[in-house]
């Protein structure tokens, strides 16, 4: 009876997922929709939050006063973007503070590009090309995701995020119309976060376990492999206009294909990254907790005084 | 005025500097990005000084070169913009306050530094908006509304953290010892305030003192925190006698104008 009961409920949802009507958080949903979304959004918030350093990296030495001032407001809008994606994560049943220590103790995974260093100023204009690009690439779809609070957040972070890449594209506009050692600095740091851009579209369709599920969920709505190959044709006539290469010998149009082909992506190196290591993993995951234990006590602080203002507070009505 | 402009830039933009080293590293998200916003206005307003300076400084070259003679600076060719001046000056060309350059230490270090220095450009903001100089009060009109939210929010902070725990107090004490020797140089005058409250552009420091300790013993009061007794005060700054840590923070931040002369970024 219960079993039937389940069956039943199950395909009422199934059946609302298939007429677009967006699932939110009071509605019934099968546990493995629940933890899959969980998992996905909270690995999307740590992703911006770890995403911050990298970048963070760059602040105290950008090169101009207005690069130093966009590059700040670029990181603290991937910190609000965090702060919305958490909140989302919150209303299927899970604290911040859960989330956080996932995290930091490795179950939770986020966005393998971040385990790269930013060595170079190039390399922050590349990251809002590719890396935001990517991001673009795989969130956009994500505003009609079945879940309501999952693709209201992603409206606003998908406005913010192609207001980045635009940035990132001047800086390297800039630089490719600069100095021989500017557009040498631009062309390396596309050398190197090209193939871990396209690696963010994750393993290709017939090793991406979750994929035909996530589908089905519409949480969902392209695979990995079509994604990449948009990405791919779209960056293959950008970089054309830095005047600058893809380092990959392979890539060229196929009329046939209406899209461009592209070399072997090597997939031992995206499961090393994965698996702890990349060459920044484990600074990545150390900055997050020095910063989370040192504030430990100011978040500590924060919340004896609040319990003491309202306790002197509802003294004073009593 | 020139030397006056660049002194209230080298402020802003070097407290800005600072904070902007919690981006990323706040104690929590929300934290994080009110520190990141601080640091963007008192950049953005830094950058509003810097314009102001480097068009007085086109207009009469030949009457600073006793203010500005590093040699990346003056190989400037034709005009000068705002980077030349944050990025190409050396040290001791800077005319900050010492209060603003120190390292941005702990989460007490940081607020403390901003709850003092907020209340000094509240103050000073304040009377710069009826200026003589149109242009200064300009900024400074625009800058005040920043300020204003930043007394504001540091001030909720040093009472958050003088009455939150054992230890948020301990560390508040800790740092109002460390950098109160660096308050008295806000109100002591530098030649050129003294000159610029002769022509009337802005009132002698030393005329904010008695506020300025005023408010502070307000919000310290509220915060159970002492004024530490008057004592040795450091000061040097505005003259270009700087601490050690200014260095660091030139070299961090200035190293890619000055390993590329005459790059566009």
């Amino acid at each position: 009876m219960e079993k039937q009961a389940t069956i039943n409920l199950e395909q009422q949802f199934q059946d609302r997922v298939d007429q677009d009507i967006r699932i939110e958080p009071k509605d019934w949903m099968p546990d493995k929709y629940r933890q899959t979304l969980i998992r996905q959004i909270s690995q999307h918030a740590h992703s911006e939050i770890v995403g911050m350093l990298p970048e963070g990296n760059w602040i105290t030495r950008a090169p101009s006063l207005r690069r130093k001032a966009t590059l700040i407001a670029k990181v603290q809008d991937e910190a609000g973007h965090g702060l919305y994606l958490y909140s989302a994560a919150e209303t299927l049943g899970i604290s911040r503070a859960e989330m956080i220590d996932q995290l930091h103790t490795g179950k939770a995974k986020y966005s393998s590009i971040f385990n790269y260093p930013t060595l170079t100023w190039a390399d922050i204009g590349t990251i809002g090309w590719l890396v935001d690009g990517a991001a673009i690439m795989n969130q956009v779809p994500l505003c009609r995701t079945s879940y309501g609070p999952y693709a209201r957040a992603m409206v606003r972070i998908c406005k913010e995020e192609s207001f980045h890449q635009r940035q990132g594209f001047e800086i390297l506009l800039t630089l490719s119309r600069g100095s021989e050692a500017q557009k040498a600095m631009c062309q390396d740091a596309i050398n190197r976060w090209w193939w871990p851009s396209i690696m963010m579209f994750g393993p290709a369709d017939d090793a991406s376990p979750h994929t035909a599920q996530s589908m089905k969920w519409k949480i969902k709505r392209f695979t990995n492999d079509e994604l990449r190959q948009k990405f791919v044709d779209i960056c293959a006539d950008q970089v054309k206009i830095l005047g600058m290469e893809l380092p990959d010998p392979e890539l060229k149009w196929n009329a046939e294909r209406g899209h461009y082909d592209f070399g072997k992506i090597n997939w031992e190196e995206f499961w090393q990254v994965i698996s702890g290591n990349g060459p920044c993993n484990k600074e990545r995951i150390a900055a997050r907790v020095k910063a989370h234990e040192e504030g430990a006590w100011v978040r500590e602080a924060a919340t004896a005084f609040a319990t003491k203002r309202a306790q002197k507070q509802s003294a004073a009505v009593a | 005025m020139f030397h006056l402009t660049l002194h209230l830039a080298d402020d802003a933009l070097i407290l800005g500097h600072r904070n902007s080293e919690w981006t990323g590293h706040g104690p929590n998200l929300e934290q994080d990005i009110a520190i990141s916003n601080i640091a963007l206005d008192q950049i953005g307003q830094a950058r509003n000084f810097y314009q102001y300076a480097a068009e007085l400084y086109n207009a009469n070259k030949d009457a600073y070169t006793n203010i500005i003679s590093s040699p990346a600076f003056l190989q400037v060719i034709g005009s000068i913009d705002e980077d030349d001046l944050a990025y190409l000056r050396d040290a001791m060309e800077f005319r900050n306050h010492l209060l603003v350059e120190l390292n941005k230490g702990d989460w007490a270090v940081t607020i403390t530094r901003q709850f003092f220095m907020s209340l000094y450009q509240q103050l000073l903001y304040t009377d710069l908006q009826y200026s003589a100089d149109k242009r200064l009060a300009a900024i400074a009109e625009k800058s005040l509304k920043e300020v204003n939210y930043h007394v504001r929010w540091s001030g909720e902070w040093v009472i958050r953290l003088g009455d939150g725990t054992e230890e948020s107090h301990h560390r508040m004490e800790t740092a109002i010892d460390q950098l109160w020797p660096y308050v008295g140089e806000l109100f002591i005058p530098a030649d050129f305030q003294l000159e610029a409250a002769a022509s009337g552009l802005l009132k002698n420091p030393e005329y904010y003192r008695e506020p300025w300790l005023e408010k502070t013993r307000a919000a310290f009061e509220q915060a159970g925190l002492m004024i530490p007794a008057p004592n040795w005060y450091q000061k040097g700054g505005k003259q270009g006698i700087h601490t050690e840590h200014l260095g660091y923070l030139l070299a961090e931040m200035q190293y890619l104008q000055r390993s590329h002369p005459g790059a566009q970024w």
